[in-house]
């Protein structure tokens, strides 16, 4: 389980990495936490011509407020997310969701970043982050662009950035008021991919009625599955066990779970509707408590 | 008198250097003009081998050599039977023992085809993927029944049919009984497989030394001195030319046994033949291919009772899955068959299995070593008999156990040490009580099950029991030896793989010679150092070395005794041994340091006495007649969530009885570790086989071991039985733990489901959330 050759650089600033993308393209690799990176080139699966390390680009590691939105370098790690109190205070949905990325020592290493470029469809970041309707940056040498969450994912492993970028910033948005939050997901041990996973958000209105909402699943299609209909279905509602149940099913319709060892696409459908309606409670309860 | 450290509960002697990275493992070998080997693997589980062609790895810059199993010349072979079919009437053996390199055809996935020995192991994987290997692919047989059809395509192309053994066992008459049974009860199980997971991959360090002609092998084995028996034979060396060194291993639990695995067979050649050390480390992925597994029966089980719950008889006809050769012979499937009868009395048994020939993995003993499968068997099968006769499941196990006038118990079925399967001794009642009683049995029943019912939790106890055949021949040796500094030396054949032999051999040695544990310095898996033995596996170190270990103590207490008693010119019974001296009793002058004494006994000027050895040294030997049977009970609560069928095991205790205990502490870890595979074999574990032979999960991200937050507290309770076959009493631990956790976990699932109305039986294992939930829909639809 030795890596093909590569050539390896590491920068130590994010004009020199931007240099080197903008030089070598597809070809120049970014090793941000490496969790799965590297395993992927051990195995042989992937074979990068050049990794370019960006754990020298300390610019890239940063959480800070900018106005009502959180913004977040590419390279904070997972570890210093779980800690910061400003994601605590501003962005707990976000911060829920951190611990269940894999292991301690994984998110010692992982960073946001690097699980948001990854794209992994299992991944809990990218799930967030489009619950969140968070922001991404790419940046050049010929600039930077600001890509919504929805649009940055676009399928299998597959992202919106081009071979003379990389992403340097996440930016989340204030909910809004009387909005309450969930994370959920049920894996065979603690750390391991999920068979099923979801983010809810609810907004209630001043009587009580849900006024937005969002249910964003992991695991079940190619990316972060934003089930809009079931979502949909629940405005104008009261959040009781009856209209959860319908969202419930009407989101078990629009995930397309591929199943795997673990977990058949009717177990996954099975979970989405149960996980659904669990994190609409407790995102109902939050919603009703910041009332 | 001295403390006696036998029974203590003493922490381990070999930990701190564990701990503090000091160890040496088979990786940490080094020269400074080591090659390294890497393998071309075949990538189908079946296929003809057409061409090989390894010319473009060859002009890669750091190749040193590849080899095909042509290019071994007269040393291709395949491997040993390491363990001959038993004498059982009518029995059918086919030996079919694994290549050194697959040779026209490859059976399995991962099988070796190519050997590339490079500058280093990056090179040399590199060098892999210039090999080009045509091959033409075979039908692939992954069923373990479908591989006897008359259709099914042979692995080995010399036989008619897949059938690597059949064998027959009888022991009264069971039409006869079923003829009178009030109740028979048949079903069908499926054990599917799993793999140790050793946390430390096999590997093999080869260095020829051609001035002293002398070969060194580094190895990840838990039967060194075998390894350098075979190793000799196969290279023309006598055996003194040959050095096996097993140093600390990371786990073996049995696929590390003995097996001449194809690496072990080549590595040590290729030092030889290239005059240069050459390293092989098994990577996580060749693990999974390459290193035997176990599990995979089919079973068709009967029972018959009468409507007391008396065991009448029980036949059991199953398909065993050998994998693609048999290089161990029968001790898996002979396992199965004498430890389903568990700690019952069956009058009448018919037992019948065929081991078969997949294109899958070979399956050789793992921790338990078909045990659990036979415990799987008996206790679904009283469960369901339980079931039938309105019997609670805990007294239809009380009312069939043998009594303690029964010991020894002969069961007149052949065991895998070939002698008839005999329990030395028992006492199960007391173990099944104190199990109750510690999980806390009647109370459940009577108010926490109700409780949890009303609050619509799905709340479950399980309670099964087993045998553990344990200690089983032929023999092993030790040479005790007190140093010039005091410090005792403990030299023996067997390899060691965490067990903690570091500590308990000690102790056994410090009650004789005076001395404390962690001034005793315990060698094991040196073959230069100690030359006989057999190794370590079916739960013997304890019983067999540590006997060993024990009769050769008390020679050098005696010489200790004898020699004191010249230079002090007393009788013997006027000395004491202990704080690492002798002395005369009531006459504190009159005292030496062992360390002092065994100098003397090696004079450098005048004469030892005719007859006499120098040194304060005795070697001496243990071979029991029989395995020394072991006993236990496993109970626990556990609860489903309704919604996910997630379970989560709440309490788990273990009562067992494995004869005298000589370090309680490590005993525990023996049962912690046992049960935590136990648990996964269960519910986690499962190598899922696509119908090509191909391994869906062959990685730790999809292939479950249970880790620290998924394994419960374990509450440990101790009954003591001693044995009466050992001068100790002590019976083996090693399985126990891993031997009854999946029948005790699917029959407190079933509890638990009870709760919420859904009866339903489980006759598959592994089981997990997802097959659960599958059950569990389709009990709702019916």
């Amino acid at each position: 389980m030795k890596p093909a050759p590569f050539e390896y650089h590491a920068p130590d600033s994010l004009e020199a990495a931007l240099a080197l993308r903008a030089e070598h393209g597809d070809e120049a690799k970014a090793l941000a936490g490496g969790q799965s990176l590297i395993p992927a080139m051990n195995f042989r699966i992937a074979q990068p011509a050049l990794l370019v390390d960006l754990n020298g680009v300390d610019e890239l590691r940063f959480i800070r407020m900018e106005g009502d939105e959180l913004r977040i370098g590419a390279m904070t790690t997972q570890n210093t997310l779980e800690r910061s109190e400003l994601a605590a205070k501003h962005q707990p949905l976000l911060f829920e969701t951190v611990p269940f990325v894999a292991h301690p020592q994984i998110r010692n290493r992982g960073t946001l970043g690097g699980s948001i470029a990854h794209a992994d469809p299992a991944a809990e970041l990218p799930v967030a982050a489009v619950a969140l309707d968070a922001r991404m940056k790419a940046q050049s040498v010929d600039g930077e662009r600001w890509i919504p969450a929805k649009q940055f994912f676009q399928g299998f492993f597959t992202v919106d950035l081009q071979p003379n970028e990389y992403l340097t910033e996440i930016a989340f948005p204030a909910m809004p008021p009387r909005t309450g939050w969930s994370f959920m997901e049920v894996a065979r041990r603690h750390g391991d991919y999920a068979m099923c996973g979801v983010a809810a958000r609810v907004t209630l209105d001043g009587k009580g009625k849900c006024k937005a909402a969002r249910l964003v699943y992991l695991n079940v299609g190619e990316g972060p599955v934003d089930a809009e209909g079931a979502a949909a279905l629940l405005v104008g509602e009261k959040i009781t066990p009856e209209s959860s149940a319908a969202a419930a099913e009407k989101a078990s319709a629009e995930i397309s779970p591929f199943g795997s060892v673990h977990a058949s696409p009717e177990y996954q459908t099975h979970l989405a509707r149960v996980l659904t309606k669990r994190a609409l409670r407790r995102a109902h309860e939050r919603a009703q408590a910041a009332s | 008198m001295t403390t006696r450290y036998f029974g203590q509960r003493i922490k381990r002697n070999e930990d701190p250097r564990l701990l503090t990275g000091q160890a040496l493992f088979v990786d940490d070998v080094n020269f400074p003009d080591l090659l390294h080997v890497a393998y071309v693997r075949s990538p189908y589980a079946h296929a003809r081998i057409k061409r090989i062609d390894v010319s473009k790895a060859l002009e890669r810059p750091g190749v040193a050599a590849a080899y095909t199993a042509a290019d071994l010349g007269d040393y291709w072979r395949v491997g040993p039977l390491l363990v001959s079919p038993p004498p059982v009437r009518d029995i059918v053996f086919n030996e079919r023992t694994q290549p050194i390199l697959a040779k026209d055809k490859v059976r399995h996935v991962g099988e070796g085809v190519v050997a590339i020995v490079a500058e280093s192991r990056y090179i040399a994987e590199d060098a892999v993927a210039d090999v080009v290997v045509d091959y033409e692919p075979l039908p692939v047989n992954v069923d373990v029944r479908k591989t006897l059809e008359p259709d099914a395509t042979l692995l080995h192309e010399d036989l008619d049919q897949n059938l690597a053994a059949h064998v027959i066992q009888h022991k009264g008459d069971y039409e006869a009984a079923k003829a009178k049974a009030d109740v028979v009860i048949a079903r069908e199980f499926w054990y599917d497989r799993g793999t140790a997971a050793a946390m430390e991959n096999r590997g093999v360090v080869a260095q020829w030394d051609a001035r002293f002609q002398k070969l060194t092998i580094w190895d990840t084995t838990q039967a060194p001195v075998v390894i350098r028996n075979g190793m000799a034979a196969m290279l023309g060396l006598s055996e003194s030319q040959v050095r096996v060194i097993a140093p600390f291993i990371g786990g073996g639990f049995g696929p590390k046994i003995m097996m001449f695995y194809p690496e072990e067979m080549l590595i040590p050649w290729l030092a030889m033949k290239l005059n240069r050390p050459v390293k092989w480390i098994e990577d996580r992925s060749e693990n999974f291919y390459t290193t035997t597994q176990e599990r995979g029966q089919w079973h068709e089980s009967e029972i018959a009772l009468s409507k007391e719950g008396k065991i009448l008889g029980v036949r059991d006809v199953f398909w065993h899955d050998s994998g693609a050769y048999d290089p161990y012979g029968l001790t898996v499937p002979i396992n199965t068959q004498c430890t389903l009868l568990g700690m019952y009395d069956v009058p009448n048994y018919a037992t019948e299995f065929k081991a078969v020939f997949t294109n899958k993995p070979i399956v050789t003993p793992y921790r338990g070593a078909g045990r659990q499968h036979g415990v799987f068997v008996m206790e679904r099968l009283l469960d369901a008999a339980a079931k039938e006769l309105g019997l609670d499941k805990t007294e239809i196990r009380r009312r069939n156990f043998l009594t303690p006038d029964q010991f020894p118990h002969n069961h007149k079925i052949i065991y895998q040490d070939f002698t008839e399967l005999t329990y030395d001794s028992g006492d199960y009642e007391p173990i099944l009580a104190k199990a109750k009683e510690m999980i806390g049995y009647d109370e459940f029943y009577k108010t926490l099950k109700p409780q949890a019912e009303k609050e619509g939790k799905l709340l479950g106890l399980g309670l099964v029991c087993y045998v553990e055949g344990t200690g089983i021949g032929p023999y092993e040796g030790a040479r005790v030896q007190i140093q010039a500094n005091g410090r005792v030396s403990v030299a023996t054949g067997v390899g060691t793989q965490g067990q903690g032999h570091f500590t308990s051999f000690a102790q056994v040695v410090a009650d004789q010679v005076g001395i404390p544990p962690d001034e005793i310095d315990v060698i094991t898996g040196d073959t230069d150092q100690f030359h006989w033995g057999v190794g370590t596996f079916a739960s013997r170190g304890a019983v067999v070395a540590g006997n060993a270990i024990h009769a050769a103590s008390k020679r050098v207490r005696q010489r200790i005794l004898d020699l004191a008693s010249e230079e002090f010119n007393v009788p013997p019974e006027e000395l004491e041994i202990g704080n690492g001296r002798v002395c005369v009793i009531g006459d504190p002058q009159k005292t030496m340091l062992l360390g002092d004494l065994a100098n003397k006994a090696n004079p450098l000027r005048g004469a030892v006495k005719p007859g006499s050895e120098p040194g304060l040294e005795a070697t001496d030997y243990f071979g029991p007649p029989m395995g020394a049977t072991a006993a236990g009970a496993h109970a626990m609560i556990l609860e489903i969530d309704p919604d996910t069928m997630m379970i989560e095991v709440k309490r788990y205790v273990v009562v067992h009885d494995c004869g005298k205990v000589i370090n309680p502490l490590i005993l525990d870890g023996q049962v912690h570790g046992g049960v935590a595979q136990g648990l996964g074999n269960a519910f986690y574990e499962e190598l899922v086989f696509d119908e090509q032979g191909q391994l869906l999960n062959g990685s730790f991200m999809d292939y479950l071991l249970p880790t620290a937050l998924d394994v419960p507290r374990i509450e440990v309770g101790h009954h003591e039985t001693p044995s009466p076959l050992n001068e100790m009493g002590v019976k083996g631990a090693g399985e126990a733990g891993a031997i009854p956790a999946a029948p005790l976990f699917v029959q407190a699932v079933e509890d638990a489901l009870r709760a919420g109305g859904i009866e339903l039986e489980i006759t598959q294992i592994p089981l997990s959330p997802k097959r659960l939930w599958e059950l569990v829909e389709t009990t709702k639809a019916e």
